[in-house]
């Protein structure tokens, strides 16, 4: 049979001959763009270009899943992808002149997450068991979809995959959260 | 004569007592074509609308035609949409049907939309426009944001279901499901699985006491396995559930509970969720397999190996199962043996990068076909597929109304013989004589669309990816099938001779959709020019590309008019995206810049 040779035939190998930056199989736009949400409410727009890169898997549409099921592929990728690393996250809090960094991947559960902070910003109370107090700070994070949430309630695998900075605010302004 | 004015005088009432055994859509548009009396006795008690394009014809008229409306299901963006071949904004508001009917129609008690773009000012609306409304049902739609929710669920008393499934909606915080009346609510059905974000828990367990009626409940992930226990214990009559998270430990308090909770639940016919699921909380679920009618694993990647074959052998009743790739051809081979009753099939891809050794074949596929001749609704994604495989699947299976096969890898051959899936694909049209719908996929020739417009008779949906080698490929397609509504085509080297093959053909389909393939905007202006009553709309992309790289301050680019792009001379363009379909409505008025209607 006489293949005919049409978008993206060509282009594959000549996007499998180039020379890029990243650990192999990864796109760095891809990459780049997957958890930057500009507008919230615009799916992720991929130009003429995705159309002809390397991986079959990255032409735009392809393959024909609706896009809930899209970011869970994502997501489980980008786990895979930082298990090398460490995960370190920037920690803020209200108030404080600077920020700190804290890896993630070295702690094993929330109580040391507590224990740390407390020692990094020497605050006497950080939370109780329900991750507030009256007087006292909350610690949250925003996570993948950039939303603001309480730490504490999901699982502690599941918070390290998508926590992207943590934030530790005043109880007060912390209420609303629960 | 005796007869004739017999025969002139016939009641309205018997005519319409007459009519309102006439439930098929089709049915009804004909009895109303057969005279002015009869058209208008239909049209004022017509209760149900389906309008399957809501471009083909203005709110207002439809609104106007029929005012006893209690039912209006919608289908906004074409179905590529989907997978994101559809920029953002390009339409389907629904505003302006909301609005419409409630001018026109106030008597509407349900409304159901795919693929619209719904706000909350909508959702405001339609909350307080219809006192009796009872049913909202959401597919794929986007636009709107919990406080939408809030305002359907503090307004509409005698509010039955309200279902959203697979929906972009914007999170603004979990106080929503506090906003459903105080005193007991008349719910029977509500689906929020595809909510993102955190749900107030107490305000749950609250609206489930107040619900006796419940007999549908899909929570998201948000919900643990404690609340989940102490909603099944409040509901043992639930028909319909889907789990939030299933971790827990299997020592805690949590899970015990779930366990008897679970087993009071002896009308449970559908699961879904499982998200997060060990596979110690699965153990909680084998009591009620057996009665079992429909499941879905397809969010739960855990589940797989023996801890799915453990669960699914005890499924012996189930019709429907929805599962990942991951529960391999292995995990197909007990689904063929335990669930004999099996009508469809889903099976989703878990990774896209790898085909790891535990993904499904095409083995899987006709193990399935072997043990569940039952089987007519089949979504199949797999890294490959030979032709004797799918021969084999449909004479065991010759009973299919939807087929649709992925295989991921574009193009990609029969391994076994390294030849095109022509024959294995043209098997199943020939003998499955109530194909209805059909996704093909792998390496392709016109040969494949040689079959199908010879032997797919009863064929409404076409979709079509990578394939083909000429014109003629479309033309079998367009020539052959007779029933066809609905065509998508995306990366195919069909041109305009294919396009403009069979123009009034398109007359009698819903939509046709072409992108990434080899037609020109001069082929399109023909077919806008021969066929007036269609819409020819062509998607430019360069305009939205722009728009994004100013944003992300790639580059900068002057903005031109786009009208003068139309009209500067160049034809012979290639069109990135082409949308047709017929329409009473003429073009659209709220195309967004990118949408040329030619």
């Amino acid at each position: 049979m006489e293949g005919k040779s049409s978008y993206g035939g060509n282009m594959e190998y000549l996007k499998a001959t180039e020379l890029k930056l990243g650990p192999p199989g990864t796109d760095i736009r891809q990459e780049a763009t997957s958890g930057v949400s500009t507008r919230p409410k615009k799916r992720a727009m991929t130009g003429p270009t995705e159309q002809h890169t390397k991986s079959k898997v990255q032409v735009v549409g392809w393959p024909p899943v609706r896009p809930q099921r899209m970011n869970s592929f994502r997501a489980r990728r980008n786990e895979t992808v930082d298990e090398s690393g460490g995960v370190y996250v920037k920690v803020s809090m209200d108030g404080a002149p600077y920020l700190r960094n804290i890896d993630l991947k070295i702690l094993h559960g929330y109580k040391e997450l507590r224990t740390i902070l407390e020692g990094m910003f020497k605050c006497s109370s950080l939370g109780g068991a329900e991750g507030y107090d009256e007087e006292g700070y909350a610690i949250t994070y925003e996570d993948k979809d950039g939303d603001l949430m309480l730490v504490g309630d999901v699982p502690w695998e599941m918070f390290v995959s998508s926590c992207k900075r943590l934030r530790i605010m005043k109880g007060s302004e912390a209420r609303g959260l629960s | 004569m005796k007869v004739q004015s017999a025969m002139f005088y016939f009641p309205e009432e018997v005519i319409e007592h007459i009519f309102s055994f006439l439930t098929h859509h089709p049915d009804r548009n004909t009895v109303s074509t057969v005279c002015k009396a009869w058209y208008k006795i239909e049209r004022l008690s017509r209760r149900e609308v389906f309008v399957g394009n809501c471009y083909a014809i203005r709110p207002d008229r439809a609104a106007a035609r029929f005012p006893g409306l209690r039912s209006l299901t919608l289908k906004g963006k074409p179905h590529f949409a989907d997978f994101d071949l559809v920029p953002p904004d390009w339409g389907g508001l629904a505003g302006p049907w909301i609005e419409a009917m409630a001018r026109s129609c106030p008597n509407l008690e349900e409304l159901r939309m795919k693929r619209m773009v719904v706000s909350d000012e909508s959702l405001e609306l339609l909350a307080h426009a219809f006192p009796n409304f009872k049913a909202l049902v959401l597919v794929s739609c986007e636009g709107f944001s919990t406080d939408g929710l809030a305002a359907v669920a503090r307004s509409c008393k005698s509010l039955r279901e309200l279902d959203l499934q697979e929906n972009e909606i914007e999170d603004r915080g979990p106080r929503w499901l506090n906003s459903f009346p105080d005193m007991c609510t008349s719910l029977v059905s509500l689906n929020f699985a595809c909510l993102k974000g955190e749900v107030n828990l107490k305000s749950l367990e609250r609206l489930v006491c107040r619900s006796p009626n419940l007999k549908c409940l899909r929570l998201n992930r948000a919900v643990p396995v404690e609340t989940l226990a102490k909603i099944m214990n409040q509901c043992p009559n639930l028909e319909d559930l889907g789990t939030g998270s299933l971790l827990a430990d299997q020592f805690s308090e949590a899970y015990v509970s779930l366990i008897s909770a679970l087993q009071k639940c002896k009308k449970l016919r559908c699961l879904s969720g499982f998200w997060d699921a060990s596979p110690l909380c699965l153990l909680a679920v084998y009591p009620i397999c057996a009665n079992l009618t429909g499941l879905n694993l397809s969010y739960a990647p855990t589940v797989q190996g023996q801890d799915f074959i453990n669960l699914i052998q005890h499924c012996v009743k189930l019709l429907r199962l929805w599962v990942l790739d991951s529960v391999g051809d292995k995990g197909l081979a007990v689904v063929a043996s335990a669930c004999k009753e099996l009508q469809e099939l889903r099976v989703f891809p878990s990774d896209l990068f790898a085909a790891g050794p535990a993904t499904v074949t095409e083995e899987g596929l006709v193990a399935i076909s072997t043990g569940c001749p039952k089987l007519n609704s089949l979504l199949y994604f797999c890294h490959s597929m030979t032709n004797s495989a799918l021969i084999t699947v449909s004479k065991n299976c010759p009973n299919f109304t939807r087929f649709r096969l992925c295989i991921l890898e574009p193009r990609k051959p029969d391994p076994a013989t390294n030849e095109p899936l022509d024959e294995g694909f043209g098997a199943v049209v020939k003998t499955c004589k109530n194909l209805r719908r059909f996704s093909i996929s792998g390496l392709l020739t016109d040969q494949v669309f040689y079959y199908i417009g010879k032997y797919a008779k009863a064929l409404e949906m076409l979709s079509i990816a990578f394939a083909g080698d000429t014109d003629q490929g479309m033309t079998y397609v367009l020539n052959g099938c007779k029933n066809l509504r609905k065509l998508e085509i995306r990366d195919c080297p069909f041109g305009d001779g294919a396009l403009l093959a069979d123009v009034t053909k398109y007359e009698t389909m819903r939509s046709l959709w072409m992108s990434s393939c080899d037609i020109s905007l001069r082929g399109c202006k023909a077919l806008a020019t021969k066929m007036p009553s269609l819409n020819v709309e062509i998607i430019n992309e360069w305009e939205a590309e722009m728009e994004e790289n100013l944003n992300n301050g790639v580059a900068e680019v002057i903005s031109n008019n786009n009208n003068k792009h139309i009209n500067n001379g160049n034809d012979e363009r290639k069109v990135e995206k082409l949308y047709v379909y017929r329409t009473v409505g003429g073009p659209r008025t709220d195309a967004p810049d990118f949408v040329w209607t030619l």
